[in-house]
């Protein structure tokens, strides 16, 4: 069969995700119905979740999810893994038979740290560490695919329904303060399982429903910066432009906000606050490359928190809720619905108003 | 009768109404999308919230939902009536050619895209709150009202309608309540303040909706409108082609 990278086929998609402002763990139940009533978004080839503070027991240590397409690959990473990390566990992530979701590949997990003799010798912060491994593995280790990476979070994701995959997965015995959630109708690539999302980088993952225009400028312009787009999938350059922004950048999410779903400039000339209007132009004019064009709505979630946005025409729907600690995003309110029937204040954000959620207190 | 959607797909739903005896309710509608598509000569009432694409093709059936709408609701239309309780998503009325669609609360972006009128087919999409970007983006024919009754809608700051509207509009009319200060149209629609004549005509436009809604037209009518029409009948010569 042809991956992502050998063929391109000329999407719909569904999102969802909750998130409780005081930090309060949910099971992963809910958010697996939740994309039921999307069905008809997606056409079973992907489905895919993330689930924040669902590792306490580990939450020093960086969560590695990885697909191998064999055992030899398996312990050819894992010996590449050990060159730079100390493994405090490892092990199989548990999954169900469901006759939905075939053809699996080699799913493992891997806790781990960083080893300080390599941090001190690349003279690297720990995270832009971990960072270039996954890029090492993903565009150089044939066979091998990081699909999660970072701390007390994890991503899960396959070839199936949404509602499957979250079935086979387990994810009804996680525990996590944010999930995001994902249905894949993929319309410029096959459906691998790599190509599910969410697609991540250390603790940032972001599902996606839409189809960007802007893909080879973006990932020209991203690329020079060490990032591989290896799948061709317009949402793993989200990915690496959100990382690039805010953790190399250090802008803030409404900043990175602005540059990826910028104002007209007709609507940044009328715009009557100075100091808004000076930063709007700003980040247009630093990061033009970063624009990204075409539908679409994201969820990104990351270490206590997430940011939903639409593209700035608002080509694809999202809708927002709230009950009391709790917000929710979804392309239907009939799937916020399904997970909180009760809802208050529905509504829906304009195109490039970023809506952000953070947990009380932080990074978690 | 009676249609517990719970568990049905659109396509059992659509079946029951088919060929079962009308008026019906659907209880506990949740996403299930081309609810009564194409259909005519029924009633039918959704409670819980429609799918998307709700009365698509609508043939003079009349649906009323108690909840919210998602997106495309009424596209290409023909004839009926859809009445929401409460808010729409997206794209509504899109490419419909007649028929009314009147909606309590909020419309999303592009409402009314790409409606038009045909030989005696005029139709009425009215919005009781506010509506977003690219209302009546490229409207061609019908009339668009949008009433900023905010009384009733959420307490999110807002704007009777966001950026873009009437963009590639060539026909019908749009009509705001509202003076439409600081809201930029193109240059190939213009807007004023209604006259007599026309505050007449919308007291007939909004008899339904305010019977519907239980507002009273002379006070909805108490403030000034802007209405918005294109300029002549060839207003993108040369944009395209030399023509």
């Amino acid at each position: 069969m042809e991956r992502e990278g050998q063929i391109r086929i000329p999407s719909g998609c569904a999102i969802a995700a909750v998130i409780s402002r005081e930090g309060r763990r949910m099971s992963g139940e809910k958010i697996v119905r939740a994309m039921k009533p999307m069905h008809e978004r997606s056409n079973g080839l992907g489905g895919g979740f993330a689930a924040y503070g669902i590792y306490p027991e580990y939450k020093e240590l960086y969560a590695l999810h990885l697909f191998f397409d064999s055992r030899a690959t398996r312990k050819e990473c894992e010996a590449f893994l050990k060159e730079y990390f100390e493994v405090a566990k490892s092990e199989n992530i548990p999954t169900r038979k469901i006759p939905t979701i075939t053809d699996e590949p080699i799913i493992w997990r891997y806790f781990v740290a960083p080893l300080p003799s390599v941090l001190a010798n690349l003279q690297l912060d720990e995270r832009e560490l971990v960072a270039r491994i996954v890029m090492r593995i993903n565009a150089q280790m044939k066979g091998a695919y990081v699909f999660s990476s970072g701390k007390n979070m994890g991503t899960f994701k396959a070839v199936g329904y949404p509602e499957d995959v979250g079935v086979f997965y387990r994810l009804e015995e996680y525990r996590g303060y944010c999930w995001t959630a994902h249905g894949r109708y993929p319309t410029n690539t096959p459906g691998w399982w790599g190509g599910a999302h969410p697609f991540t980088l250390l603790d940032y993952s972001v599902v996606h429903n839409g189809e960007i225009s802007s893909y080879d400028a973006n990932r020209r312009f991203i690329e020079m910066f060490g990032y591989k787009c290896t799948l061709q999938t317009d949402t793993e350059v989200i990915t690496y432009i959100m990382d690039y922004l805010l953790r190399v950048q250090g802008l803030t999410l409404e900043e990175a906000a602005h540059v990826v779903a910028a104002p007209f400039w007709s609507t940044i000339a009328a715009e009557p606050d100075p100091a808004r209007k000076e930063e709007l132009t700003y980040l247009r004019t630093v990061f033009p490359s970063l624009l990204v064009t075409g539908p679409f709505s994201i969820v990104l979630g990351f270490d206590g928190g997430l940011m939903a946005l639409n593209d700035r025409l608002k080509l694809r729907s999202m809708v927002v809720a709230e009950k009391e600690d709790r917000v929710y995003v979804a392309s239907e309110e009939a799937a916020i619905r399904t997970m909180e029937p009760e809802v208050e204040h529905v509504w829906a954000p304009a195109g490039g108003e970023p809506v952000i959620v953070q947990v009380k207190g932080g990074e978690r | 009768m009676q249609i517990i959607a719970e568990g049905l797909e659109h396509r059992a739903i659509n079946e029951i109404i088919r060929s079962g005896e009308g008026p019906f309710t659907i209880e506990g509608c949740l996403g299930q999308r081309f609810i009564a598509a194409g259909m005519s000569d029924c009633d039918i009432t959704i409670n819980g919230v429609s799918g998307n694409a709700l009365g698509a093709y609508l043939n003079g059936a009349t649906i009323t939902v108690r909840g919210n709408a998602q997106d495309a609701v009424g596209d290409t239309m023909n004839e009926g009536r859809i009445i929401v309780h409460g808010s729409i998503g997206d794209a509504a009325g899109y490419a419909m050619r007649g028929g009314s669609i009147l909606v309590e609360g909020d419309a999303g972006y592009r409402a009314g895209i790409h409606m038009k009128a045909y030989e005696d087919k005029a139709p009425l999409l009215v919005i009781g709150g506010c509506a977003g970007s690219f209302l009546g983006e490229y409207q061609a024919g019908g009339t668009i009202i949008v009433l900023d009754l905010a009384e009733r809608a959420s307490d999110r700051p807002r704007r009777i309608v966001g950026n873009f509207p009437c963009t590639g509009m060539h026909g019908g009319r749009m009509f705001l309540r509202a003076d439409c200060r600081g809201i930029v149209f193109p240059d190939q629609v213009t807007a004023r303040v209604i006259d007599d004549f026309e505050r007449e005509e919308l007291r007939v436009l909004l008899a339904e909706f305010c019977e519907v809604f239980a507002y009273d037209v002379d006070e909805v009518l108490s403030v000034p409108f802007t209405v918005v029409a294109p300029d002549s009948a060839n207003l993108y010569r040369q944009m395209y082609v030399t023509n």
